[in-house]
């Protein structure tokens, strides 16, 4: 009896335990309600952590990411060194030299968004001085100003808008140790002077660029454009120069451009006066991997300057560049190029000249040039041979 | 004067009157902000933000890509299904080039120029230019797959494209790839 009443009491027992353990409907109710609040606020907290985090982060990359941005003052240069080996025809004249040809610095600095300079300083042929080899020349330093968003102008010493070397000629951009004959003895690259210059946007892909500037002396007894290269120190000025470009690039790819120049008295008021008129024209084609490149350049100078030299008043050249890139390091080229000085003259004077050869660019700024050329000029004094080089850019 | 030298006067003269009137060509400036790039490329939609990032791997592989350091800690793009949005930006030869780029299933579907602020080489804003990458995708030498034609005395212009364009496709790579991961 006594263990039944026992057993009773222990059962009595354990169910008011259970009773007591079990929550109510209103305790289940305001438990949920207590961990729904529970979860709000960390939800709330996480949120606020996330905006704390980001903050933060926001913070750190404000002084420790700048946008892509360089200094406002730039340096830049390049340079070349190269070996000539050659022979004319008539095996009366060598070149066998090896010459650090251009050494060349670029500074520039942006004073606005819109108001920049740029500059170029160049030593030419490794050691410059009296009786030296080379020289040390300014070839550009202007201000540059976007008076709106498509028209720029500017003022100072800057190269002439002709041709395709004249403005471009970074070792790694063109083929050939040596820059071609045609821009170099007809147009003349390369080739700068002073004044102001306008340029600007006609229409997509159509921009012109004209120019008031110093001009050529070609003195009493010279007849070439190059020889008349005041190269902007202490100049004559008796006779400004006008150059005007149009320049079509709206197909990738593409350049087709023609400029003019036109010069009242190349002999600055010297004499009787010499006008001059250069005109010249390019294009320059890039499909893929094969690249073509094509100019024509000729100077109409006053009849007056045949006494000098018979037929210098007309001056002409033009060349035929095709080019094939094998590889991203590696390119062909082959190139016709005809020029002459005295194209006027009835005796032939014309220069020709086939050039053959490889660039290897070790890096894209960096070119091993090698080439063969083959030149045919009157009395046998063509040069054949061999230029090598390597260039570089920055 | 000889009449060739009264045609170049008259040409010079022409260009310079033509430079006076000449319509509001916008050869550098901005074209269209990020916002509006972003919009227009997912209409009707608008996706949220997101940040990729930049692990020491991802940003070792986007350093060989652009040829420089990569500053920051993450990269802002927007991603709805498997395209991407991209803005970028890449010095040309002296200022930066603002260039939005949208990635669709490892491929380029549009580049676009945003803001250009060089005063030479804005000849790669052009459509026909930019619409050579599309179809483009990178190799792993970080080059893209197709050749782009470039534009002659604006090298560094289309250098600048070029890397901007491969590293959104990276960029896009590893979104795929974390994606994958999380999944």
């Amino acid at each position: 009896m006594n263990k039944k009443l026992l057993a009773l009491a222990a059962g009595l027992c354990l169910t008011s335990t259970v009773q007591a353990e079990t929550p109510s409907l209103e305790q289940l109710w305001q438990l949920v309600k207590d961990q729904q609040a529970e979860i709000e606020a960390l939800k709330s907290q996480i949120k606020d952590n996330d905006i704390k985090t980001e903050a933060t982060i926001s913070a750190v990359e404000q002084f420790t990411v700048t946008p892509v941005k360089t200094s406002k003052t730039k340096i830049g240069g390049y340079g070349e060194v190269h070996y000539n080996n050659l022979e004319n025809d008539n095996a009366t004249g060598t070149i066998d030299a090896v010459d650090f040809h251009r050494f060349v610095m670029f500074t520039g600095h942006q004073f606005t968004d819109n108001i920049r300079f740029f500059s170029e300083l160049e030593l030419e042929h490794s050691i410059a001085g009296e009786g030296k080899a080379g020289e040390i020349e300014l070839e550009q330093a202007y201000i540059e100003w976007d008076a709106t968003e498509n028209l720029s102008a500017k003022a100072g010493l800057f190269l002439m808008p002709v041709g395709i070397l004249n403005e471009t000629h970074e070792p790694e951009t063109f083929y050939g140790t040596e820059r071609n004959n045609v821009e170099k003895n007809i147009i003349p690259a390369t080739w700068w002077e002073a004044g102001g210059a306008v340029s600007g946007e006609l229409l997509q892909g159509l921009s012109f660029d004209v120019a008031a500037h110093s001009g050529l002396y070609i003195a009493e007894g010279k007849y070439k454009p190059r020889d008349g290269r005041q190269k902007v120190g202490k100049a004559k000025a008796d006779n400004m120069a006008f150059t005007g470009r149009l320049k079509y690039t709206a197909i990738p790819g593409l350049e087709l451009a023609a400029s003019v120049q036109y010069q009242a008295d190349v002999r600055q008021g010297e004499g009787a006066s010499i006008d001059g008129t250069l005109f010249e024209t390019h294009v320059a084609w890039q499909a893929d991997d094969f690249q073509l490149r094509a100019l024509y350049a000729q100077w109409e100078f006053d009849e007056v300057l045949n006494a000098t030299k018979a037929g210098a008043s007309e001056q002409n050249g033009f060349y035929i560049e095709p080019s094939y890139r094998l590889s991203e390091n590696f390119g062909l080229f082959a190139r016709y190029s005809h020029w002459d000085n005295t194209a006027g003259a009835q005796v032939d004077s014309k220069i020709s000249q086939i050039d053959l050869g490889v660039n290897y660019w070790l890096h894209r700024n960096v070119v091993f040039k090698f080439d063969y050329q083959n030149q045919d000029a009157p009395n046998g004094n063509g040069y054949d041979g061999i230029n090598m080089g390597v260039g570089y850019s920055f | 004067m000889h009449n060739s030298s009264l045609k170049a006067l008259s040409i010079v003269g022409a260009l310079l009157i033509a430079s006076l009137f000449s319509p509001a060509v916008l050869s550098k400036g901005v074209y269209q902000s990020g916002p509006e790039f972003i919009a227009q490329t997912f209409a009707p939609q608008q996706p949220q933000a997101k940040a990729l990032w930049l692990t020491p791997e991802i940003r070792q592989r986007a350093e060989s890509i652009l040829d420089r350091q990569v500053p920051g800690l993450r990269v802002r793009y927007h991603i709805l299904d498997n395209k991407s949005a991209w803005i970028l930006e890449e010095i040309g030869k002296e200022m930066p080039i603002t260039i939005g780029v949208v990635v669709t299933d490892h491929k380029i579907t549009e580049v676009k120029i945003l803001a250009y602020r060089e005063s030479r080489g804005g000849e790669v804003r052009y459509p026909a230019y930019t619409a050579q990458y599309r179809g483009a995708s990178l190799q792993s030498n970080n080059r893209l797959d197709q050749s782009i034609d470039g534009i002659t005395g604006a090298t560094l212009s289309v250098w600048a494209v070029n890397k901007v364009a491969g590293l959104a496709l990276y960029y896009h790579s590893q979104v795929v790839e974390q994606a994958v991961a999380t999944n």
